[in-house]
């Protein structure tokens, strides 16, 4: 047992600051750049924490951890109990605590960042999480309840999808998830990085759902292979969480040129196809010195970090607001700033220029400067007559957003859909057809991947509501 | 694991594989295509379904080995398996009756065009088919083409085989002949083939459908790599077609998008073919 600390020893303990791979290294390869918290560091951050009453973080979290308890067990010393808290609250911790926005979320409620900084809550999440990978057997056994006699079929192994299937399982469903790709995950293993997110963990998680016996089959694409109607018949209820659709275009002249990625293809070829970062890989990349990438969210930055990895010397982002207003997290733009990556800032593509055969030479730009703030509360970027000006790139990553998934919703006519395409669901996450449910990506257009995880949690209460109000059907 | 049944060379570089995917066979329709990735570590290639066995649980799919995947696909014997077979792919060919149409082929496409034509001649129209290809030794699937079409027309660039030249010849024949002129043309095949039927029947106004086969990755919408100018439209192969009205088809871009990867593929393939001994040739893959 470590010694018991003081009120005001605890209030001059500094935040934590979170061991990375040096820059300069980690540019040149895939590694994940956090390495984690030392027990000590944990422990001693857990300390931090003034165990508030009225627990401001909680409501932070859309999965609603019990975050002053599972710190107070770490800051207790008991890492077993902190997990098991922790587990039972988000099966999927270790994804959380490493791509949570926490600075908008938990931590931003935290009393401690009123003076000064937060509890470092994700980094805490990752530690306990990461400890609880490697040391399963020093937990309660994670089992799955009697069988109900229910079947769930879950559409998509994304973060709303294995959240759901976590749940299901543990309340003694029968779950079968439907993967379209060759792999599972979603936009974990597609989407985001190795060196966010190894992709080991995504295994972990994966393999621990198979132990609980859900049944995963890869390459089976609902909509197409399988339609709703087909799985209406074999299972009793259904949750549909296949994930965001197509790429929205720039519509800018020269979006079809060679070298213009829209951000989706980009990553799956490096994340999921390995393309540029294993030998093994047969799909190419094509590799370029100067890289632009559009937009400013997580995904803009994924895009420009990778192309740095691949070799870019010159790897931008060009986003047409300000640093005050850029989605990304916090730690993101902190580590592509480390990293060499620029910020062109307040900057609006116009036109992408080519080579004579065909390839991207430059973006021609047009610097913006703010408005009123628009739809969204954010100031509205407006255009600055006669500052156009052309930024050399050998590739341009569009990384503006997605829209709607049409490849399920096409041939599920009864399924009713909200204007921008996307899945309408009522408060229990239910669709327009009674015992079809449906969260993430295809609910709510492009979202984060802790939205979608607290859609597949609720959705796990309500399906299990749903099968008790209904017999076998 | 999907097994293959059978795996026949029927032409140089070209193979017919019927493999072992019940789920696809049952549901797959005409002009629908699978996406398959043979082992860990190989790219995914989109694939037509040529014809399904419901019965049997089997679809038909005819590879030209073009590049290294296709190339370690078709070096997989019967027996053997494709780790990955994700599928039915794209919308299916909007099969009504006509009256006369003429379907064209060339190339490999030639096994794009054989559900269509079937499925065209079983909505009731009066098919003509026109097929080419560089030689005799290239010319693929043309008995059973001649089983179901009212008339098959053949022509090879040496002239080894049917009319000598390009398929173009005969259709601009059957175009201006009153009594042939069809109410619609299907192409498949090479771009410039198909960009050159679609500027053929643009002057006359015959309605023209040609099934693009370009770029992609996930096949679901997802990526946007297979992404194709539909007149003033940005259009995604995987999900708005494969098949598009051909007066309306972007070739040139499309051409162009084509051959992003063209250095890196030669490469490959040369790797692929040196790895499984089909040539000798020192080879270095940098």
């Amino acid at each position: 047992m470590r010694k018991i600390i003081t009120p005001q020893e605890r209030m001059a303990i500094k935040r934590v600051v979170m061991p990375q791979l040096a820059a300069e290294v980690r540019t040149r390869n895939f590694e994940e750049v956090n390495c984690g918290l030392s027990s000590n560091q944990a422990f001693t951050e857990a300390n931090r924490c003034l165990q508030c009453k009225n627990r401001p973080c909680v409501p932070g979290c859309p999965v609603g951890v019990s975050i002053p308890e599972f710190i107070c067990a770490l800051a207790s010393d008991d890492v077993p109990r902190s997990a098991q808290i922790l587990q039972q609250d988000n099966p999927l911790a270790s994804v959380c605590g490493r791509v949570c926005p926490q600075e908008t979320q938990c931590e931003r409620l935290c009393a401690r960042g009123k003076k000064g900084e937060s509890v470092a809550i994700g980094y805490l999440e990752r530690y306990v999480a990461d400890w609880a990978m490697c040391h399963q057997e020093k937990l309660l056994p994670d089992q799955a309840s009697g069988t109900t006699g229910k079947s769930v079929v879950v559409v998509g192994s994304g973060p709303a999808g294995l959240t759901a299937a976590g749940g299901l399982v543990r309340l003694g469903h029968t779950v079968t998830i439907f993967e379209a790709l060759h792999d599972t995950g979603g936009v974990l293993r597609y989407g985001i990085p190795e060196f966010r997110l190894p992709k080991k963990i995504i295994d972990h998680e994966v393999a621990l759902l198979v132990s609980l016996g859900v049944t995963i089959e890869c390459n089976v694409i609902i909509g197409k292979t399988l339609t709703i109607a087909e799985l209406r018949n074999q299972f009793d209820a259904i949750f549909i969480a296949n994930g965001a659709g197509l790429p929205v275009m720039l519509k800018i002249p020269g979006e079809n040129l060679k070298g213009v990625y829209a951000a989706n293809e980009f990553l799956t070829r490096v994340n999921l196809m390995e393309a540029g970062r294993s030998n093994n890989s047969s799909t190419p990349i094509i590799k370029r010195r100067e890289v632009a990438v559009i937009g400013g969210g997580n995904t803009a930055i994924d895009c420009v970090r990778t192309a740095r990895r691949l070799g870019a010397e010159h790897a931008m982002i060009v986003y047409r607001r300000s640093e005050a207003e850029i989605p990304a997290r916090t730690e993101e733009i902190r580590h592509a700033m480390e990293e060499g990556v620029e910020f062109v800032m307040l900057t609006a593509p116009i036109e992408i220029l080519a080579t004579k055969d065909g390839w991207v030479s430059a973006l021609r730009c047009r610097k913006m400067e703010l408005g009123s703030p628009d739809d969204s509360g954010r100031r509205r970027p407006q255009a600055v007559n006669g500052s156009d000006f052309e930024q050399p790139a050998g590739i341009v990553i569009n990384a503006i957003g997605t829209g709607a998934n049409p490849l399920l919703t096409a041939t599920a006519p009864d399924i009713t859909l909200n204007d921008q395409g996307n899945i309408r669901v009522n408060s229990n996450g239910e669709t327009s057809i009674s015992g079809v449910f449906a969260g993430g990506d295809i609910v709510r257009g492009g979202a984060t991947v802790i939205l979608a995880m607290g859609d597949g949690k609720r959705a796990a209460v309500t399906i299990d509501e749903y099968l008790g109000q209904h017999p076998h059907t | 694991m999907f097994k293959i049944i059978s795996n026949d060379n029927i032409s140089e570089n070209l193979h017919k594989m019927v493999v072992l995917a019940p789920r696809i066979a049952r549901s797959r329709k005409p002009g629908q295509f699978v996406i398959v990735r043979l082992t860990e570590g190989e790219e995914r290639i989109p694939l037509t379904i040529s014809d399904a066995d419901p019965e049997a649980g089997t679809i038909t799919l005819f590879v030209q080995a073009a590049g290294a995947s296709t190339r370690n696909i078709v070096s997989t014997e019967a027996g053997g398996s494709i780790r990955d077979v994700a599928g039915p792919l794209g919308n299916p060919s909007r099969i009504i009756f006509w009256g006369r149409v003429i379907c064209v082929g060339g190339g490999v496409g030639t096994a794009v065009l054989l559900p269509l034509a079937r499925a065209l001649r079983e909505a009731g129209n009066d098919v003509t088919t026109i097929i080419g290809a560089r030689s005799s030794r290239h010319i693929i699937l043309s008995d059973e083409l001649k089983r179901i079409s009212n008339a098959l027309i053949v022509t090879t660039e040496d002239g080894s085989l049917g009319t000598k030249g390009f398929v173009t010849t005969p259709l601009a024949n059957l175009l201006a002949d009153p009594e042939h002129v069809p109410q619609a043309v299907f192409a498949v095949g090479p771009v410039p083939m198909m960009k050159a039927i679609a500027e053929m029947t643009r002057i006359k106004a015959i309605e023209t459908i040609a099934s693009l086969n370009p770029i992609m990755i996930d096949g679901t919408g997802m990526c946007g790599g297979c992404r194709v100018m539909i007149g003033e439209e940005i259009r995604f192969a995987c999900v708005d077609g494969p098949e598009f009205n051909a007066h309306l088809v972007d070739f040139d871009g499309l051409s162009d998008r084509m051959s992003s990867y063209r250095a890196e593929e030669t490469l490959n393939f040369k790797a692929a073919e040196c790895k499984i001994g089909l040539t000798t040739k020192p080879c270095v893959k940098s």
